[in-house]
C-alpha cells in the first residue's frame, strides 16, 4: 500500500512540476496559447510513443535499443508506400506498418528468448539491422504522407456542447496519442498478460515458478515495444510528411523520459502515464528554452545534459534502493 | 551433455573444432581473413598487391584503434559508443584550430574534449552505475550538440590539415603506410597493458566478476574511470588520424566507424559481456572487416545491406561464443 501511494505520489508531482513548467512559459511568454499547445501535442507524439515502447520493455525487465531505429524504419516504409499513392491505399498502409513493428518486436524477443544473448546485445544488433533495413527503403529523406493522416495530427477537436475557448485546448493530436495508447494500455493492464508482464519484470524466477510463460510473455512484451514504435514512426511520418531513415535522438530520450516517469530500470514497477506525462515535461523545457531565444545547437546540449542527469539519478536511486 | 560424464568417450569432431576455437581464436580468424582475401582475388583478379595491402592497413588501422576502445571497455563487461564523436571532434577541432595557433596548442585543444568526455563517461558508469551503452551514447549526443555550436564559432576562420598528420594518414614509405609508426607502438602497449601489467589485470577481473574484485579491495570506480579516460583518449588520436587520411573534416567524421568498431572486437573474440578477450585479435577482426567492406564494394552492396550484415555478424558471434562457454 505505501509502495502505491509513492507511486501515485510521484506521478502526481510530475504533473505538478509540468504545471509549473506551464506557468513559467506562460511568464516567459505572456502571448502562449492554445495555438502553441497544439503544436507541443504534436512535437510531443513521436516522443511519446517511443517511450511507450520502452516503456513496455522495462517493465518487463529489459531494455529495448532498437526503438528509434524501428522507428525510422516504420517511418521510411510508410512514407515511400504513401508515396505517389491514393488517399485510399493509406487505409491499408497504416495496418500494414503496424502488423511489421509487431512482427519485428517479436523477432527481437524471440532472438532474446531463442540465442539467450542477453537483451541489450540483441536489440543492439537489431538497432544496426534495422537502421540498415531503414537506408535500404529509402535512402535520403523523402516519401510522402497521405493528405487525412496529415489532418489527423493537426488543428483541434470540436466537440460539441463546449465552447470554442476551451475546445481549442483540445488538439487532435493529443487525442489521437491518448486513444491509441489507451486502446492498448488499458485492456493490457487488466488483462492477465499485463499482470504476466509486471511479473516477470519483477521476478523471473517467481514468475516462472507461479506459472508464469515467461518465454511467452518476454516475446509479446517486444512485440508490443514494436507496435508502438510503430505508431511512433507514423507520427513521425504524419507530421513532417516524409520519412527520414537516421532515426533522432529517441533511443535516449525514451530511456530518460521512462526513469523520470518512475519506471525502475530494474522492472517490473510503475505505469505509462508517468513516462508520458515526463515526455511532456521534457519537450516544455526544449520549448522554454527555445523560447528563451537560446541557440538551437545549446537547446540540444541542455536537452542533453538534462536527459544524462536524470539517467544518472534514476541509476543512484536503482542502486541505492538495491544496498 | 550428461552422457559425457557416465564413460569416457571419443570427444566427437564438432566439440573438438569448437574447444579448439575458444582456446585459439586467432587461427580460424587468420584463416577467414586469408579465405576473404583470395575471394576478393578471384573477383578482381591482380587486385591484390602491394598497393592494395598497403591502402588495407591505413584504412584498417582506425578502425583497429577505435575496436581497441571497444575492446578494452568490453573486457570490463561495457561498451563505447562515444568513440566516434569525440574522434570527430578532436579531428575537427584540430583542422580548425590549426589555422591560426600554433601546433601544439591546437593538439592540446583538440585532446581536451577526448579526456573531458572520457571523464564524464567514467564518472556516469562507474560513480553512478548508469549502463555504459546509455551513459556513452548520451555524451556523444551532447558532444555533437557542441561540436554544432563550436561549428558557427569557426565557420570564418576555415579549415586545414595539418602537414604532419596528412604525412601520418596517408604517407607510405619504401611500401609501409606511415601510420604504422603510431599504431605499431600503440597496439603493443595496449596488449602489453592487457596482458602484462596490473590495470589491464583488473580490467579482466572487473569484467569477469564485479562482485568479487570489489570485496577483494579494488576501487572500481576508480579502474572504470580511468579505463573510460583511456578509451576516450585512444578515440581522439584516432580522429586526429582518421583526419590525415579523409582530409575532410566534417560534423559526422569518425561516425560510420562506430558500429564495425563493435562489430571488429566481437569477431577478435571480446566477449561483450566482460571478462574474455584480447587486442591481437580485435586487430585481425578489424583487417577482416575492412577486406570484407572491399568486398561488399566491389559487390556494390548499398551501406544500407552493409549495416544489416554487421548487425548480424554480431548478434551471430555473441550467441556463437555463448554457446562455447557454456559447452565448458
Amino acid at each position: 500500500m505505501n509502495h502505491f501511494l509513492r507511486r501515485q505520489g510521484w506521478v502526481s508531482g510530475l504533473f505538478a512540476l509540468l504545471i509549473v513548467l506551464f506557468i513559467v512559459t506562460k511568464l516567459i511568454q505572456p502571448g502562449y496559447g492554445s495555438g502553441d499547445f497544439g503544436s507541443l501535442a504534436r512535437a510531443v507524439l513521436p516522443y511519446a510513443f517511443a517511450v511507450a515502447a520502452q516503456t513496455v520493455v522495462v517493465i518487463a525487465g529489459g531494455i529495448d535499443l532498437s526503438v528509434a531505429a524501428m522507428m525510422a524504419l516504420t517511418s521510411v516504409t510508410a512514407a515511400s508506400m504513401m508515396a505517389g499513392a491514393s488517399e485510399e491505399y493509406a487505409l491499408f498502409v497504416v495496418p500494414f506498418v503496424l502488423a511489421m513493428g509487431f512482427v519485428l518486436g517479436a523477432l527481437n524477443g524471440l532472438l532474446i528468448v531463442v540465442t539467450r544473448v542477453p537483451d541489450i546485445v540483441v536489440t543492439l544488433a537489431m538497432l544496426f539491422v534495422l537502421q540498415g533495413a531503414a537506408l535500404l527503403v529509402l535512402e535520403a529523406p523523402g516519401g510522402a504522407a497521405a493528405e487525412w493522416l496529415k489532418a489527423l495530427i493537426s488543428g483541434t477537436v470540436p466537440i460539441p456542447g463546449l465552447p470554442d475557448a476551451i475546445d481549442a485546448w483540445v488538439p487532435k493530436a493529443l487525442l489521437v496519442l491518448i486513444v491509441c495508447l489507451a486502446i492498448i494500455w488499458i485492456p493490457l493492464r487488466r488483462s492477465r498478460l499485463g499482470l504476466s508482464i509486471y511479473a516477470i519484470g519483477s521476478s523471473e524466477l517467481a514468475a516462472f515458478r507461479s506459472g508464469v510463460p515467461v518465454k511467452r510473455t518476454r516475446i509479446i512484451a517486444y512485440a508490443l515495444s514494436g507496435l508502438f514504435a510503430a505508431f511512433g514512426g507514423l507520427a513521425l511520418t504524419m507530421s513532417t510528411g516524409i520519412g527520414a531513415p537516421i532515426p533522432g535522438p529517441y533511443l535516449l530520450a525514451s530511456v530518460a523520459a521512462v526513469v523520470l516517469g518512475g519506471v525502475a530500470l530494474g522492472g517490473g514497477k510503475g505505469g505509462l502515464l508517468g513516462p508520458i506525462v515526463a515526455v511532456f515535461v521534457l519537450r516544455l523545457v526544449r520549448t522554454d528554452l527555445t523560447l528563451l531565444a537560446i541557440d538551437p545547437n545549446v537547446t540540444a546540449i541542455i536537452e542533453g545534459l538534462i536527459m544524462v542527469a536524470v539517467v544518472m539519478f534514476g541509476a543512484f536511486i536503482t542502486m541505492r534502493g538495491r544496498q | 551433455m550428461s552422457t559425457t560424464a557416465i564413460k569416457p568417450q571419443p570427444v566427437p569432431y564438432g566439440r573438438r573444432i569448437k574447444r579448439f576455437m575458444a582456446d585459439r581464436p586467432l587461427v580460424p580468424l587468420i584463416i577467414l581473413l586469408v579465405i576473404l582475401v583470395v575471394i576478393l582475388q578471384i573477383l578482381r583478379p591482380g587486385i591484390v598487391n602491394e598497393r592494395w595491402i598497403a591502402n588495407t592497413i591505413k584504412f584498417a588501422i582506425p578502425l583497429a584503434i577505435l575496436a581497441g576502445c571497444q575492446t578494452m571497455t568490453m573486457l570490463t563487461g561495457g561498451i563505447d559508443l562515444s568513440v566516434g564523436t569525440v574522434a570527430t571532434m578532436s579531428a575537427f577541432i584540430m583542422a580548425t584550430q590549426i589555422v591560426n595557433q600554433d601546433p601544439a596548442i591546437a593538439l592540446l585543444l583538440a585532446m581536451m574534449p577526448a579526456v573531458l568526455i572520457g571523464l564524464v563517461n567514467g564518472v556516469g558508469v562507474g560513480v553512478f552505475r548508469v549502463h555504459p551503452l546509455i551513459m556513452t551514447l548520451g555524451t556523444s549526443l551532447i558532444g555533437t550538440g557542441c561540436l554544432q555550436v563550436y561549428q558557427r564559432t569557426v565557420i570564418a576562420s576555415g579549415a586545414k590539415i595539418p602537414d604532419f598528420l596528412n604525412w601520418l594518414g596517408t604517407g607510405v614509405t619504401w611500401g609501409f603506410p606511415n601510420a604504422l609508426l603510431l599504431f605499431v607502438p600503440l597496439a603493443a602497449l595496449i596488449v602489453f597493458t592487457l596482458a602484462r601489467t596490473g590495470f589491464g589485470r583488473l580490467l579482466y577481473a572487473v569484467g569477469d566478476n564485479e562482485r568479487a574484485t570489489r570485496l577483494s579491495g579494488v576501487q572500481y570506480w576508480q579502474v572504470i574511470t580511468a579505463l573510460y579516460i583511456t578509451s576516450s583518449v585512444l578515440a581522439g588520436i584516432t580522429g586526429l588520424l582518421y583526419i590525415g587520411l579523409i582530409k575532410a573534416p566534417s560534423l559526422s567524421l569518425a561516425e560510420p566507424l562506430v558500429l564495425p568498431s563493435v562489430a571488429a572486437a566481437v569477431i577478435g573474440g571480446t566477449s561483450i559481456f566482460g571478462g574474455r578477450g584480447g587486442y591481437t585479435g580485435t586487430i585481425i577482426g578489424a583487417l577482416i572487416l575492412t577486406v570484407l567492406t572491399t568486398l561488399l564494394t566491389i559487390l556494390q552492396m548499398p551501406e544500407g545491406a552493409r549495416r544489416i550484415l554487421f548487425g548480424l555478424i554480431v548478434l551471430f558471434v555473441t550467441a556463437a561464443y555463448l554457446r562455447i562457454v557454456e559447452e565448458r
